[in-house]
Formats: structure tokens, C-alpha cells, sequence
């Protein structure tokens, strides 16, 4: 997910082309409060007219408690957005009061349940009731983690091992699993420290995280990297699809690989690195069976 | 010493026997600093001299006094590879009667060579020379390296005058241009600004769509079926095309390939490569950085060239005909493939031939690596505003969107397609950059003849008229 | 109306200029006029008619702005002229 500011129509015109999963406008912190007005409607006209091909299109609006954040929401819905990103989220009842606005927006224009949602989560209070937002909203896609503010709630500061944030990205994950909806990881804004940027995203993966937010193009290479399954593991994972196959065929519910049986949550693995190959473009959908 | 040829610029010019309607040449080896074209027309002016014909192998910004010496009269004609600034742009409204004649390095080379472009007097600018006309581009206050393009006017011209800030102990060796064909020396103050002669450092781009761009090319190089032990290549100067270097160095190092030889305008990169082993040797027609200005100076595999060694496509023994890949640049790029580096899409000339005419030509596969957009301009539209290359001398156009590949390789476009990259048909790129930013109303051109651009054969391509 | 200003000189962008005048009066400058200042005009007189605008004068520097990003300046620029926001409050 890469960042784009929203009062940027350069950088807004082509962000696509680096091939991201997904871009994120930001009306929010990138934004001074006087450009407030003329972002929305860039971002509006933009999302409206430029073809950014399949890359799911999230909008960063503004709190709800702002007097930007309902503007914000109207402008983005009339655009047809995929995703809403809720900057700040702390509790449940405020996933639900901008499903409230988006609602209302959709019925106007009669489109209602287009548009989800992802929730920021960036303060302690939010990493506690991290599951009751995951679960706040059936438009809910997913959660995403705000290190900055979150670690100034916290009183501490981002260090590059990241400590201070192993608890609040642990409980995304499990928040978000538990949901059963996406988590990603927050920004790494040292451009000029790759070796800890990929130590970073390594270290995520690890963890659980389907993705990493981005500030600049350069960086969507090494995530591509750390998130494409190595030829070794493809091919384990083929060994295993191919195993289910031939169980199916025999009627058998042993499922057998090299002579060792298999378990369920092995399965579920090599389909999610299968997914994840074809995801990358590293296979074809058609080679993959 | 006994017959020492060097004089006053002046008392050069007499001896030289220069008269009104006659041909001047001059090189730009100095680019940005030159100092030598404007010192000498001044004083041409100065002494009365009307008429003149500049045969330049390009002009810059740095030139743009020449306006005031064809208001008056004293320059009438202009032949050159480029021309950049507020000369191109008055040249453009139409400031010179006759017409520019635009040519190739390889075709400036072989015109001389063959007598097509007549050079009375050649004033050659180097950083170091000798009192009877040894010269070299290696001085105390400047470096500029190769002296390339300055080759075929030292041998051909009728009457040669080295002009140098440096006058060194006879003899200067090893010399670039030689004192058999020199009848004059001239000491000046300074013959450029060092500064703007070679730049030290090597940038490497930061832009991220140079960079995207600069990955595909190498992929395409890479899967192009010419990436093998022994292969030789040449690059541009503009960021995507340094940026290349890199990924095909690191694809070199993984598969244990090494390159014969590089080509053309030599950059520090490409000196870091052939002294890491990864590249033969430079066959160096212009040193572009003050590192491959020393490396020329030092290494014995690292050799100059005449333009007409580099490029000419009349001698068959030009290294450009042993050129397995080229990456180019473009300002434009039509649906044919032809390939316009020379007028902006606002009708004004603000580029040069350079050697792409001939590496395109000569070359076993040429790349054009260019953004389908720069702003609100298209670079890849339906006709190119001025045809430089021709289209069937171009095999693979790189853009952000999507490779195109000529209909004429299609091995090439299986290959590219096998390795899985997106090869798109150019007729779509034209269209998708129509459908950002919409069609082009067009140029408010006149009906004045302000440029010819000639091919590399001696034949003539296009015209360009003078913009309103 | 009083006089407003949105956008910025940066590349891609354009600044728009509105205030008072009698019809639509257009100044503008543009790194593309040659081939596309009639687009970018009829894309600034469309946009504030839309708005129920017919009078005013409008100076635009244009950096090369796609449409979509005219039509937004131009939109930001009417709605800080007129304080008639095109969003509910």
C-alpha cells in the first residue's frame, strides 16, 4: 500500500505505474488544514477520471470529529473509492459511526455497499480493542498499524529493531486473523536505509502481516521481494495442492507428501503461497494447478 | 623552439587565409564550458569578416552570442548535430535565412571525410598542445578526455588552428590530434570552464520512474537473446540509461558474463565496470565525466575515436557496424517507430542528433527508453513532430506502460514475452496516452525551412519549419 | 465574489485565479499552450458554468495539469471565491 499525498496531482497522476497493490490518497496528515478543501476535491476528480488500472484505490480521510472528516467521506464515496482508511481508530462505536456516513452517501447515489473500510489503528487504546474494531463493521477489510502516534502515545520512540511496536503489531495480527480480514504494517520513512527497511518487512512477514505501507516507489521492490515465495517453497507448496489432488481422486482423507502425512494447517499454507505466487506474477493461475 | 607555430589568434586567422562565403568548424568537446566558438567569432566579427558558414558538431546554451553575429551578417549558415537554448529558439522563429543542416556524429564524420562538408578553417580547442599543434583533451586547467568529434576536421579541414590554455614541453604525447596536421597554435587564457567541462561526480537518479524505467531496460537487454559472453553496448547519459548500467552490471557478476567492448560517449560508470573486468575495452568517441577523461588518459584498453571510426555508416570499419545493443533516449517515439531526439513537441529545437541515427542504424538491437509522458507532453503519439531515426532501425521502445516491440523482430518480442515481461502493442501505448491526456492540437508551424535534417547516408529526412 | 486563489506552480499542477469580472474572462499561461491551451480553457469555462459561474476573470498558470486535476482547481478555487462549498456541511 503505497502513500500518496492528496494535495499532490504529479505524484497522484502516475502511482500506479510502479505496480503497488494498492494506493493510498491521504487527505490527513500529509495535508495542511488550509489545502483541506482543494485536496478533497483533487482527490475526488482524480479517483473519478485516472485509470489506475486494478490497484484497489484507499482513501486517508480526515477524523470524523473534524470539521473535514463527513466532507471527506461524501467526496470519496461520489467517487466510487474501494476503501476508506480511518485514521486514529480507538473504539468500535467509531467504525460504526462512518459506516453511518458512508451509508448515507451510498443510498444517495445508489450504490449502497460499495465502499469498505480499513482502520488505523495508532494509539493504545486502539492496540486493546484492536478485535472489537477488526469486528465492528461487515465493510471491514482490514486493520492497519500507525507507529507514528502510536508510539509518541506510548512515550517512547521508534527504534530500527522496532521493540517498542511488538505488541501492537502482534495484536493486530491476531486481531485481524481472528476477524478473518487483512493487517498491514506501518511506514519506514528512511529512504536512504534500505538494509533496515528490508530487515523491517522481513520481520513483519514473519509475524503474520499481509503487507507494508510505503512512502515512495522505490521501496515496492524489496516488499515484492520479502512477499514472493522462493521456487523452493512454491514447489513444496505444489508438492501439497498435488497431494490433496491425488487424496481427493482415491477417496482418501489421508493426505500424504514424500511419505509423510500431512496436516491441515500445512494445507492451508501452501494454498496461501500458492495464492500469494500467482499474487506476484511469479506463476500463471493456470500453471498453479 | 625552431618552428613554432604558435601565434596570435589573429595572425592565425590571416595565416590561415580565411575569406567571406567560407566554412568554420568547431567541436564541442567543452559542451556546457566552451569558450573557444565565442572567442573566435567575436573576433572574426571584429576583424570584418562577413558571410561565414559554422560547421559545428554541436551547439549549446554557451553559444547563444551567435544570435548578435547572424544579426549582422558575419555567420549565414550553421551546421551542426543539436542545438539547445535561446539560439535554438530564435533559430527556430526563423532568425538564420538559410536553413540548419542537422547531421549525425557518424554523418558529420563521413560528410567531411567525403568532402560533402567542405571545412576551410578549423579552430580546435584543446586542454593541452605543444607549440607545433600536438593536442590532447588532458591540460592542467581543463579535462575533457577524447577529442573525438575534432578528428575528422583536424585531418580534413584545409587549414587547422589549435586553440589551448595549456602549452606544454614539445613533444605531447600520446597526442589526439597530430602537429602533421596542424598550421597553427594559439595560447589563450582559457579555452572553457573546467567545471562545466566535467562534471566529478556520478549522480545516480533518485526518480523513481527513471528507475522503473531503467529496470525494464535492463530486463529487456537481459532477455533480449543478445545478453551472452562477449557482447558490446552503449549507452546515453540520461538518468534511465546510467541507471541500466547498474542492473545489467549485477546481472553480469550473477551469470559470470563479460562485455567486449563498450561504445560511444563514456561515462564513469562504464569505466567502473571495464575496470571491475565485466568490460573488455571503451572505444571512447567523448568522455563524458572527468573519470573516464583520466581513465582515457591512463588506460591503455580505453581508446579514442574519430567520429567516423565511431559512427560513419560509409565506412564499414566504424565500430558502431560491431554494436550489438544500444540504449537510446527519445523525445518522441510515433506508431511507426520513428524516433524523433531533435524538435520539442512545442515545435522548438531543443535537442541533438547525436549518434542516434547511427547506433540505431548499425546496431544489432536498439532501445529506446522513454516515459509515455512527460507532464501533459505525449512521447509516444501517432507521427513524430521530426523524423531523426527512422523507424526501421528501432526495434524496442521502453515506457512505464508497457514495452513495445517492432512488428519487424517478432523473435524479439516472443523472447521479451517468454521472460514475462509486458510487451504491448505500440499502437496502444499512442492510445493510452491519448486517453490521459487527450489529443494535441497542432503546432502553429510556418512555412519557412529552418532546419534539413540529413540521414547518415548523405540523403535528406525532414524539414523543420519555423515555429509562430 | 471576492478574489480566491487554489492549486500551485509545481509540475503537473496549475493555479487558478478567480475573481470579479463580466462574462468569462481566461488568462492563461501554460508549458502546453500551443497544443493544448483551447483543452485547458474549455475545461475551466465547463467547470464553472457547472458551477452556475458566468462571470468572472480567471488567470491560470498551467505546469502541464491533467483535466481531472483543472476541473479540481478550478472547483477549489470557485468554492473559496464564493463560500458556496459543493459538499454538505
Amino acid at each position: 500500500m503505497m502513500f500518496v499525498p492528496g494535495n499532490n496531482p504529479g505524484m497522484m497522476a502516475d502511482a500506479h505505474i510502479y505496480g503497488p497493490d494498492s494506493i493510498m490518497l491521504d487527505l490527513e496528515d500529509s495535508v495542511t488544514m488550509a489545502e483541506k478543501d482543494a485536496a478533497r476535491l483533487l482527490v475526488h476528480n482524480a479517483l473519478k477520471s485516472i485509470d489506475y488500472g486494478n490497484t484497489e484505490m484507499v482513501v486517508r480521510i480526515n477524523p470524523l470529529n473534524t470539521p473535514y472528516g463527513k466532507k471527506d467521506v461524501e467526496a470519496v464515496v461520489k467517487a466510487g473509492v474501494d476503501v476508506i482508511r480511518m485514521p486514529k481508530t480507538e473504539t468500535a462505536d467509531e467504525v460504526k459511526e462512518l459506516e453511518a456516513e458512508i451509508l448515507k452517501v451510498e443510498e444517495e447515489i445508489g450504490a449502497v455497499g460499495r465502499t469498505q473500510i480499513m482502520a488505523a489503528i495508532e494509539s493504545a487504546l486502539g492496540v486493546v480493542n484492536a478485535y472489537a474494531i477488526a469486528t465492528a463493521s461487515k465493510r471491514m477489510m482490514g486493520i492497519a498499524l500507525g507507529a507514528e502516534d502510536y508510539s509518541a502515545n506510548l512515550k517512547t520512540n521508534r527504534t530500527p529493531g522496532g521493540a517498542e511496536l511488538l505488541l501492537a503489531r502482534e495484536q493486530i495480527v491476531v486481531a485481524a486473523r481472528a476477524a478473518g480480514i487483512a493487517c498491514f504494517d506501518t511506514v519506514y520513512s528512511n529512504l536512504d536505509d534500505m538494509e533496515t527497511f528490508r530487515k523491517e518487512v522481513e520481520l513483519i512477514k514473519t509475524l503474520g502481516f499481509d503487507g507494508k505501507s510505503i512512502i515512495n516507489p522505490r521501496q515496492i521492490e524489496i516488499v515484492n521481494e520479502v512477499f514472493t515465495p522462493s521456487e523452493k517453497e512454491i514447489n513444496k507448496a505444489r508438492a501439497v495442492v498435488a497431494a490433496i489432488k491425488e487424496a481427493q481422486a482415491k477417496g482418501s482423507g489421508v493426505i500424504a507428501v514424500n511419505g509423510k502425512m500431512v496436516d491441515r494447517p500445512v494445507v492451508i499454507r501452501a494454498e496461501r503461497t500458492i495464492a500469494l505466487a500467482i499474487a506476484a506474477g511469479v506463476i500463471d493461475k493456470e500453471e498453479a494447478l | 623552439m625552431r618552428n613554432s607555430k604558435v601565434v596570435s589568434l589573429e595572425e592565425a586567422i590571416r595565416q590561415s587565409g580565411l575569406k567571406d562565403g567560407q566554412t568554420i568548424s568547431f567541436h564541442h568537446h567543452f559542451r556546457g564550458g566552451d569558450k573557444v566558438v565565442n572567442m573566435v567569432v567575436d573576433k572574426l566579427a571584429q576583424m570584418g569578416f562577413k558571410d561565414l558558414k559554422l560547421a559545428a558538431s554541436s551547439l549549446s546554451d554557451v553559444h547563444k552570442p551567435l544570435i548578435e553575429h547572424i544579426k549582422n551578417g558575419v555567420i549565414t549558415g550553421i551546421s551542426t548535430s543539436g542545438l539547445r537554448g535561446e539560439l535554438a529558439d530564435a533559430i527556430s522563429h526563423g532568425l538564420l535565412s538559410e536553413p540548419v543542416v542537422f547531421r549525425s556524429h557518424g554523418g558529420r564524420g563521413s560528410a567531411i571525410a567525403k568532402g560533402e562538408l567542405k571545412i576551410d578553417v578549423a579552430f580546435l580547442g584543446a586542454s593541452s598542445a605543444d607549440e607545433l599543434g600536438n593536442a590532447t583533451g588532458y591540460g592542467e586547467k581543463s579535462i575533457c578526455g577524447s577529442l573525438g568529434y575534432a578528428l575528422p576536421d583536424a585531418r580534413y579541414a584545409s587549414h587547422v588552428v589549435v586553440l589551448t590554455d595549456n602549452l606544454v614541453e614539445y613533444p605531447n604525447m600520446p597526442q589526439s590530434i597530430s602537429a602533421a596536421d596542424v598550421e597553427s597554435v594559439v595560447v589563450v587564457d582559457s579555452v572553457g570552464d573546467s567545471s562545466k567541462i566535467s562534471s566529478g561526480a556520478i549522480r545516480d537518479s533518485k526518480n523513481p520512474r527513471d528507475i522503473l524505467l531503467a529496470k525494464q531496460a535492463a530486463k529487456v537487454i537481459i532477455n533480449s537473446g543478445y545478453f551472452k559472453d562477449g557482447f558490446s553496448i552503449q549507452t546515453g547519459t540520461g538518468g534511465a540509461s546510467l541507471a541500466a548500467v547498474k542492473y545489467i552490471r549485477e546481472e553480469m557478476i550473477a551469470r559470470g558474463i563479460k562485455a567486449s567492448f563498450a561504445l560511444g560517449g563514456i561515462t564513469a560508470h562504464m569505466v567502473k565496470l571495464h575496470e571491475e573486468g565485466l568490460i573488455g575495452k571503451l572505444i571512447d568517441v567523448q568522455s563524458f565525466d572527468k573519470v573516464a577523461a583520466e581513465s582515457i588518459h591512463n588506460d591503455p584498453l580505453h581508446q579514442e575515436v574519430s567520429a567516423v571510426e565511431y559512427a560513419s555508416g560509409q565506412h564499414l570499419g566504424s565500430a558502431t557496424h560491431a554494436l550489438d545493443i544500444v540504449i537510446l533516449s527519445a523525445l518522441e517515439v510515433d506508431t511507426q517507430f520513428n524516433v524523433n531526439v531533435l524538435v520539442g513537441s512545442d515545435g522548438i529545437i531543443r535537442g541533438a542528433i547525436g549518434g542516434h541515427q547511427d547506433t540505431a542504424a548499425d546496431s544489432a538491437l536498439s532501445i529506446i527508453v522513454c516515459p509515455l509522458l512527460r507532464g501533459r507532453i505525449p512521447c509516444v503519439v501517432p507521427k513524430v513532430t521530426t523524423l531523426i531515426t527512422p523507424g526501421k532501425s528501432v526495434d524496442v521502445v521502453v515506457t512505464e506502460y508497457g514495452i513495445a516491440v517492432n512488428p519487424g523482430r517478432p523473435e524479439i518480442a516472443q523472447r521479451l514475452q517468454e521472460a514475462g515481461l509486458k510487451v504491448v502493442d505500440i499502437n496502444e501505448l499512442a492510445a493510452k496516452a491519448a486517453s490521459i491526456i487527450g489529443t494535441p492540437d497542432p503546432l502553429p508551424f510556418g512555412d519557412k525551412v529552418v532546419g534539413i535534417v540529413m540521414n547518415r547516408d548523405g540523403s535528406v529526412l525532414d524539414k523543420i519549419y519555423n515555429i509562430k | 465574489m471576492k478574489e480566491a486563489i487554489a492549486g500551485t506552480l509545481e509540475s503537473g499542477d496549475i493555479m487558478i485565479t478567480i475573481g470579479p469580472g463580466k462574462g468569462l474572462e481566461i488568462a492563461l499561461q501554460s508549458s502546453v499552450e500551443a497544443q493544448f491551451g483551447r483543452q485547458i480553457k474549455a475545461v475551466i469555462t465547463e467547470t464553472l458554468e457547472g458551477l452556475g459561474i458566468k462571470d468572472a476573470h480567471v488567470d491560470a498558470i498551467d505546469k502541464g495539469a491533467l483535466d481531472c486535476t483543472i476541473r479540481a482547481r478550478v472547483t477549489a478555487a470557485a468554492v473559496r471565491a464564493t463560500g458556496k462549498d459543493v459538499w454538505k456541511d
